[in-house]
């Protein structure tokens, strides 16, 4: 998994998303990270394996929705189930 | 030479259309033909669906098989694009068009930018375009690409490009 991470180019093809729009791509992977470190958090746990979600959802999103998405996360009103 | 060739055509069909409508010679008994019709109706259309399936599932499987090396994104906005290279570190520049009064001798119109997109050559590369506003529309016709930028939407497209070089 750290091999995974440290040889990390660029977002793999991921067959969850074969077509053109990779809007869910980014989303889900903004999710899967945010829900990693939470699981992984609450049973005190070390959160390095989330790693692999966010090099991915950094690589596809663009920066403004992140920042769009942390702010909202910090405020509370994110729209998604973390 | 054009209008000779149009001249000659056109003098063909109609000798063959007076020679076919006036001749003597009818078949009374070629009238009805039902069973070879039909034939010659369905099977065209079976060897035609027989040539779609297979174009269709390779049509699909062209955008599939990808493996980038670096993915870049093009965000549109009014009236210029930014590019954000993340892969490593959070790289974002904006690109606006050169005006035409501040060309320098030898440089496009319309089409130099003061920074451009910097891609590795020969390495397969995903771009993601995606819009803040407005819909645009990004394309590079020298490398075949273009894909519509659609605010809230992100839409992917890949390319390599073979040669070293600027392309437009």
């Amino acid at each position: 998994m750290e091999e995974k991470v440290n040889n990390y180019r660029t977002a793999p093809f991921d067959s969850r998303f074969p077509n053109t729009n990779q809007t869910r791509n980014c989303f889900q992977n903004y999710l899967d990270f945010h829900k990693c470190n939470k699981a992984l958090s609450s049973k005190d746990q070390d959160m390095a394996p989330c790693e692999w979600y966010q090099r991915v959802y950094k690589s596809v999103c663009p920066m403004s929705w992140v920042q769009k998405w942390d702010e909202q996360l910090e405020a509370g009103n994110f729209p998604g189930k973390i | 030479h054009a209008l000779m060739i149009v001249f000659l055509i056109s003098t063909l069909v109609l000798y063959i259309i007076v020679a076919m409508v006036s001749t003597k010679l009818t078949n009374k008994y070629i009238l009805d033909s039902q069973e070879i019709e039909i034939i010659w109706t369905v099977l065209p259309a079976i060897i035609l669906i027989l040539i779609a399936l297979p174009s269709l599932r390779i049509l699909y499987l062209m955008d599939e098989i990808n493996n980038p090396l670096l993915t870049i994104k093009a965000v549109g906005h009014q009236w210029y694009w930014s590019y954000e290279y993340t892969d490593y570190e959070d790289l974002g520049f904006d690109a606006y068009m050169i005006p035409t009064q501040n060309l320098v001798p030898g440089q496009f119109r319309l089409l130099e930018a003061d920074h451009r997109m910097v891609i590795p050559v020969e390495s397969p590369i995903r771009v993601l375009v995606s819009a803040d506003d407005v819909l645009h529309s990004w394309a590079v016709p020298a490398l075949g690409i273009k894909m519509d930028a659609v605010p809230g939407r992100l839409n992917q497209t890949a390319f390599i490009a073979s040669r070293p070089g600027v392309f437009y």
